[in-house]
Order: C-alpha cells, then structure tokens, then sequence
C-alpha cells in the first residue's frame, strides 16, 4: 500500500473512540433517516478528499466486510480505496452489487443501476450517499413516514426521487451529505417540486 | 461506572453495525420486517433478547434510558435489562417516562404522551402477524410481498362470528402506510391509538426470530377492523384503585381468597405521578411529602 504524505493519509482518520464515536454517529443517521428533512451534524472521521466529513463518518458507522461498496465518479480515487480498505475492509463492486454506494448525484445517476430490493426481500436495496454542495431546509417539499404535515429539502433533482417511491415498498436509499452536514431520504419519502 | 470488561453497550462493533443497518432499512421501509443475524444474549429468549439488541445498538453516552415490562419500573425483567446497561453502558437510568430518551418496553405503550426526543423500543416475541394463519416463512413473505392480507380479515370476522364482536384484546394488527400489516407486539389493544402518528420513533426487535421493524415518527398505523365493526380500543370498566385514574390501563390484583380484587394502573410511573400530584383511589392513601 501506497502512503501519501499529505496528511490524508490512508491509516488515519478513523475514529478517535470507535464505539462512542460510531454510536453518536448512528444516532445522527437514525434521525435523518427516520425524519426526512431534518440536518443533523456528523463527524468524527476524517477520509481524504473527495470523500466528506459526513459521509466518511458514515461509512466507519455502517460498513464493513460484508457490505459491498461502489465509489462512482470523481470519489473513485487510490486514497479513497485504501482509506476504506484499511478502516472498513469493504470489497468493491459495480452499481448493481453495492450496498452503499458514494458519489456526486451526476456520478451516481442513472440510479436505476442500483438495487432496489425484491418483493419478498426490499431491505436488500441500495443506501446511496449523495454528496452535495450544501444542504438547505427548502426546495423540493417533503411528506410520508417520519414527517409532520411537510417538510422541505435542497434536492439534486426531483424527478428520479418520485420515480424511485413509485416503486415502493422498492427502491433505494438515500443520505444526502454536504461537508459535516447529513440529511436522509428513505425511499417512503414523497417529493414534489414546488 | 461502565465495565471495561465489555465493549460499550455489550455488543461488539461489527454486530452493532449490522443492526444498525437492519434498523435504517426497517424505518425506510415502515412495518416491513428486515431479517437480522440476532446474537446470543446473556438472558434467555423470550426476555427481550431483541429489543435489548436494538437498544444496545441504538444508545449513546448521553441516553437517559427507561424499561417497562407491563407499564411497571419495578418487575424483574425490567430491573434486569436496566441493570444490564447500567453496567455495560454506563447510561444513566430513570423511571420518569418524561426523562427517558430511550424506553425499551414489554408489551405497554407509556400512557404519558411521547416526544421528539424519544425512541421507544419494543421487546417482540412474535414478529409475525400472519403466523398462527400460515406457519410457513416463505408463505407469509409471499402474502406481505403481494399485499395478500384477506387471511387475516378472515380472523377478525371468525371472531365476530363465535364471539359476536372482535375478541382479539393484545397483539391486534395494524395496517401501516396502507402496505405492511404489522403486528405491534402483545401490547394491550387500548394501545393501539398510540402507535400512529407519534411524535417518537418505534422500533421493534425480536431476537429469537430475527426480524427489526420500525415505525417512523408521524406514521400511520390503522387498526384492522370492519365497517360495521369498527376497532375499539378497551379497558376494564373501572378506576384505578390507587389513583383514581379513569382513562389509564388497568392490571386486576386478586387480594384474597374470598374474590377481593383491586384494579390499579398498569403503568406505574403514571400512577406513582398522579398519587404525587394528590389524586386518591378507592383503595389508595394519600402520599406524604417526602415518601415515594
């Protein structure tokens, strides 16, 4: 394994304290997850560019050798690889197999290359880490489980999030993340433009 | 003080975070029961082995945690499990439904209206609400996976039928979002009412079985029912002997052999609240400052 020396370098940035860090942390995604809408702070981590304090953390959270990872785009870098090989130990896969998969929105779109569960089986679907810009409190208007009335959320595009709750109970998952910021869109989530 | 014999919460790393994965997909997908690999926990099944799963997956430093078995603080499986993360996570604990921002429960929905701030986490013995109808897993996945729910309506009716209204008193299955028919664990169906549209987020966890499935805060649970036999939810028709609670759920208490019996809260941090603020039963005293 290659060490760059610019600091990112791949044996650092994990968790200072793995189990208290990883369980605030979960706490974070279990909040934007179950009330679409809401910001919440993430970090602890600190992964090398392009990847982002927010989603960075959220991989040392949730993934490990059993869940496959795409990097698309831009964040398919050797630093990004080896980070995640030595702290995580995901194998890395196509679209279609990935688990988790991080990226910009036009990395990752067509986001009909990812799964999206089975009848029997819509838990085996897709988490997509969508990393943005920023994330605000308005734009694109939310309502469904985990909303009082409605909510609003800066959304790269809305047309593939309403396609993707056609398909409910399939489809994917998203976290939306922006520097140490993250918001959840699960896929019971209705969007519409305003 | 945490013992640093365990890692924090009990659960290894890797297990928290394949529950943590199983939990984020349950609530994307409300009442839709996720397979989860349970582990062996340190008590027996049947005792809360899942929802201790989820709540050693779920808790931070700063959880205040509280655990009911029935409503009561006080009974061994509750005293058990809150001893269990004291020691393990060094979580502070309390009794005060309001202080409490994760109630792991046994089969009672606190009677204190639920917060924002809470994660109400339920003990599942059964997950399954078509299993006493269809005892084949791969049946009952098909049903869920194509809405096929007519079985259970089937139920209800029969009940109507040999009982001439809907004798179905715990474990009543409701419907969430429209899609999933779920079954809401043995509480009370008095309950019911409380399960949709909540402002806290309820997961439930059953460890022998292995299924996570999660009501996101503000769902729609409906309670299963007919035109012309619309849900009920029920009590028994008195007043809490000790409180003199009207609108709470009641436990009967047998008090002698001569057929005495008193009916008093089953949710015994309400009650202890209400004889605080100075309201007396039939059979209750009144409380002295100072004496809890």
């Amino acid at each position: 394994m290659t060490v760059s020396v610019d600091g990112a370098d791949a044996l650092s940035g994990g968790f200072a304290d793995p189990p208290i860090d990883a369980a605030r942390a979960f706490r974070a995604c279990l909040d934007v997850m179950a009330r679409p809408g809401r910001i919440a702070e993430l970090g602890g981590a600190v992964p090398p560019a392009p990847l982002s304090v927010a989603a960075g953390t959220l991989a040392l959270t949730l993934l490990d050798g059993t869940t496959p990872v795409h990097l698309a785009g831009a964040h398919d870098t050797a630093a990004v690889r080896d980070w995640i090989t030595f702290h995580i130990g995901a194998p890395f896969a196509g679209a279609s197999e990935a688990a988790f998969a991080f990226g910009t929105w036009d990395a990752l779109t067509p986001v009909d290359r990812f799964a999206i569960g089975t009848p029997e089986y819509p838990d085996r679907a897709c988490t997509l880490i969508v990393e943005c810009d920023a994330l605000e409190p308005r734009g694109a208007r939310l309502s469904g489980p985990g909303i009082k009335d409605e909510a609003f959320l800066s959304l790269p595009e809305v047309a593939a999030f309403r396609a993707n709750r056609a398909l409910f109970p399939l489809g994917f998952d998203a976290f939306l993340t922006a520097g140490t910021r993250i918001a959840g869109l699960p896929r019971s989530t209705i969007v519409e433009d305003v | 003080m945490t013992d640093q014999a365990y890692n924090f919460a009990y659960l290894d790393e890797q297990t928290k975070r394949m529950i943590r994965r199983a939990i984020l997909k349950g609530v994307a997908v409300p009442g839709y029961q996720v397979p989860f690999a349970s582990r062996e926990m340190p008590m027996p099944y049947g005792w809360g082995t899942g929802g201790v799963q989820v709540t050693a997956a779920c808790l931070t430093p700063e959880d205040v945690l509280k655990v009911i078995d029935q409503g009561a603080d006080d009974t061994t499986n509750a005293v058990s499990i809150r001893k269990f993360f004291q020691r393990t996570a060094g979580v502070a604990t309390t009794e005060a439904t309001g202080e409490a921002t994760l109630i792991q429960t046994r089969h009672r929905i606190p009677e204190a209206p639920l917060t924002e701030d809470q994660i109400l986490v339920y003990q599942v013995p059964i997950p399954e609400p078509l299993r006493f109808l269809e005892p084949r897993e791969t049946e009952t996945r098909k049903m869920h996976s194509l809405e096929e729910y007519g079985l259970m309506h089937v139920k209800l009716y029969e009940d109507i039928a040999r009982h001439g209204h809907i004798a179905t008193a715990y474990a009543y299955p409701v419907k969430v979002e429209g899609r999933y028919v779920m079954d809401p664990s043995p509480i009370p169906r008095f309950d019911n009412p409380k399960l949709s549209d909540c402002p806290a987020l309820q997961l439930f966890g059953a460890g022998r079985e292995q299924r996570i499935y999660a009501l996101p805060p503000y769902t729609q649970a409906v309670s299963l029912d007919f035109e012309d036999h619309p849900f009920e939810a029920s009590k028994a028709p008195h007043d809490c002997d000790l409180c003199g609670a009207s609108d709470s759920y009641l436990d009967e208490v047998i008090t002698d052999d001569q057929g005495g019996r008193m009916f008093v809260c089953s949710d015994t941090d309400h009650c202890r609240c209400r004889r605080e603020a100075g309201h007396v039963g039939r059979l209750g005293t009144p409380i002295t400052e100072g004496v809890s």
